[in-house]
C-alpha cells in the first residue's frame, strides 16, 4: 500500500514539494487555506533579480502540481497538525504517514508603525501595494498624477524590536531595490531615494542589482531610518531621518513614501507548536531540528518543514526546501 | 546700545532637501556618473593622507557635496595632496582622484 503525506499550505515550497513527492510514488493531499493556488506569488508583479514575471514562475508550478496527479484541497485552513495527519476546519481529520509544513509568512502590518502614516496619509504605500498597482497596470498618486520624488524606506516590519521583529526579513532590501528601478522606469524624471540602515544583498546577482540601481538609474540611498512622515500644506509629505554618513538630520518633501515591509512569522505558527516536537525560536518562526543537517526536520520524526514557515527566504530557496523536504519524507518512509 | 544677552539663534542643523539647489550635484554626477556607484566604504578616507594628518574626511565632504551641501567643501578638498591612494582602495572603481578635482572645478567661485 502506497504511503500519503499531507502538504500544509499551497504556496512555492508546499506546491515544489507535492509534485517531487509524487515524482517518487509517494501518494499527496496538499491542503490550502486560500481558494487558489499559489500563496503570496499571486500577489506579485515581476521577481528579482531577473525581473521574470512571478505568473510565469507561478503557471509553471500549477502545471507540475497538476500534472503531477498530487490532490489538492483548497480554501481548506488546517488548525492542527499532529505525527499522524491534520485537523481541518471544522474538526475534520485527515490522516497520513506524514506532514509537511509549509504554511509561509504574513506580512508585516505597516499601520503598526503609525509614525510613517499608512492607511492615515495618502500616499503612503507599502511594496505589496506597489506590486499589486504593478499588476493592475497603474502606477500613481492619490490625485492620479505622476510623482516627481519618491522615497523607498527599508526595514519596515524589520529588525525592529518595538514591533516585536527582532530579525531580518532578508529579501526586502532586494525588492526595495527592485522597486526603486521600476519606478525609474515608469517615471524616468522623478528622484527616487532609499533609506537603509544595511543594504543585504545575500543572492546571486542581487549586489549587480544594487550597483545598476545606482549607476543606470541613478537611485539615491541615504543611510539612517525615517522617524516620521507628516504631511505639507501641499498636500505632501514630509520625512525625517538621519543622514548617517555626514552625522547630520536630513528631511525631504516626498510625493510618494514606500515601505518596505518584512515578513512576520505565519499567525498559524503558534498553534501548530502547540504539537509535540513542533517548536518555535524566539522571532515566532518555526525552529527546524537543527539549522545545518536537519532544517526541513522537525522534533517528531514524520513532520517536516519547507519554505518560510521556518524563516524568511526567497522563491528559489523556498522550492528548494520543498524538494529538500520530500526527499527526507521518502527517506524517512523507506525507512519504516 | 546693542546688549550681548549671552544667546544668539542657532541655524537649523538638517539637510533641507527642499531647499537645497541640487544642479551643481547633477552636474557633477553628469561628468562622473560613476561616481552614483559610491557605498560610502570610507576606503578612501581610511588611506586619505591629508586624512591622516588632518580633519579632512573625503567621504564624508563628498556625501555632502550630493546632498547639495556645498558650502565649505571646495576649501576642504584644498587638503587633499593628489597623492591617489584613495583611488586604489576604492572598491567600486571610482576614479576619487578625478572627484576632488572635479567638485573644485564646479564649486570655484561659489
Amino acid at each position: 500500500m502506497s504511503k500519503k503525506v499531507i502538504i500544509v499550505g499551497g504556496g512555492a515550497a508546499g506546491m515544489k514539494c507535492a509534485s517531487t513527492l509524487r515524482t517518487q510514488g509517494v501518494e499527496v493531499l496538499l491542503v490550502e487555506r486560500d481558494r487558489t493556488l499559489g500563496g503570496k506569488l499571486n500577489g506579485w508583479h515581476k521577481l528579482f533579480p531577473t525581473l521574470t514575471p512571478a505568473g510565469e514562475v507561478l503557471d509553471a508550478l500549477k502545471r507540475e502540481v497538476a500534472a503531477s496527479g498530487a490532490e489538492v484541497m483548497t480554501g481548506t485552513e488546517v488548525e492542527r497538525i499532529a505525527a499522524n495527519g491534520v485537523t481541518v476546519n471544522g474538526g475534520r481529520e485527515l490522516k497520513a504517514d506524514a506532514v509537511v509544513v509549509c504554511s509561509g509568512f504574513d506580512l508585516f502590518d505597516a499601520r503598526i508603525k503609525e509614525e510613517y502614516g499608512y492607511g492615515i496619509y495618502d500616499n503612503v504605500y507599502t511594496t505589496v501595494d506597489i506590486e499589486r498597482m504593478l499588476n493592475e497596470g497603474r502606477v500613481a498618486l492619490a490625485d492620479g498624477s505622476a510623482p516627481r520624488r519618491i522615497a523607498f524606506l527599508h526595514c519596515v516590519g524589520s529588525r525592529d524590536e518595538k514591533v516585536g521583529q527582532r530579525h531580518c526579513s532578508r529579501v526586502c532590501c532586494i525588492t526595495g531595490v527592485k522597486q526603486a528601478m521600476e519606478m525609474k522606469e515608469l517615471f524616468p524624471q522623478a528622484e527616487v531615494y532609499n533609506f537603509y540602515m544595511d543594504i543585504r544583498m545575500f543572492g546571486p546577482g542581487y549586489e549587480e542589482m544594487y550597483r545598476e540601481a545606482q549607476q543606470k538609474y541613478n537611485v539615491n540611498f541615504i543611510r539612517g531610518r525615517i522617524s516620521e512622515a507628516s504631511p505639507t500644506f501641499d498636500g505632501r509629505l514630509q520625512i525625517k531621518a538621519e543622514d548617517t554618513l555626514v552625522g547630520r538630520p536630513l528631511k525631504m518633501s516626498v510625493d510618494m513614501l514606500v515601505l518596505i515591509v518584512g515578513m512576520r512569522p505565519g499567525c498559524s505558527n503558534g498553534r501548530f507548536a502547540c504539537t509535540e516536537g513542533v517548536n518555535l525560536a524566539p522571532n515566532g518562526f518555526v525552529s527546524p531540528l537543527n539549522p545545518f543537517a536537519g532544517n526541513v526536520r522537525s522534533g517528531a520524526a514524520s513532520i517536516f518543514y519547507a519554505g518560510t514557515v521556518t524563516a524568511p527566504k526567497n522563491i528559489g530557496e523556498s522550492m528548494n526546501e520543498g524538494v529538500a523536504a520530500a526527499m527526507s519524507v521518502v527517506e524517512y518512509l523507506n525507512a519504516r | 546700545m546693542a546688549i550681548n544677552w549671552g544667546f544668539n539663534i542657532a541655524r537649523p542643523r538638517a539637510v533641507d532637501m527642499d531647499a537645497n539647489d541640487l544642479s551643481i550635484t547633477r552636474r557633477i554626477m553628469a561628468q562622473m556618473p560613476e561616481f552614483q556607484a559610491c557605498i560610502a566604504c570610507g576606503s578612501c578616507t581610511a588611506t586619505c593622507t591629508a586624512g591622516n594628518l588632518t580633519s579632512f574626511n573625503f567621504r564624508r565632504v563628498h556625501t555632502l557635496v550630493r546632498r547639495g551641501e556645498y558650502e565649505g567643501a571646495y576649501e576642504e578638498m584644498g587638503k587633499c595632496m593628489l597623492c591617489g591612494k584613495c583611488r586604489l582602495s576604492c572598491p567600486r572603481g571610482i576614479n576619487t582622484r578625478g572627484l576632488v578635482m572635479l567638485i573644485k572645478r564646479e564649486l570655484e567661485d561659489k
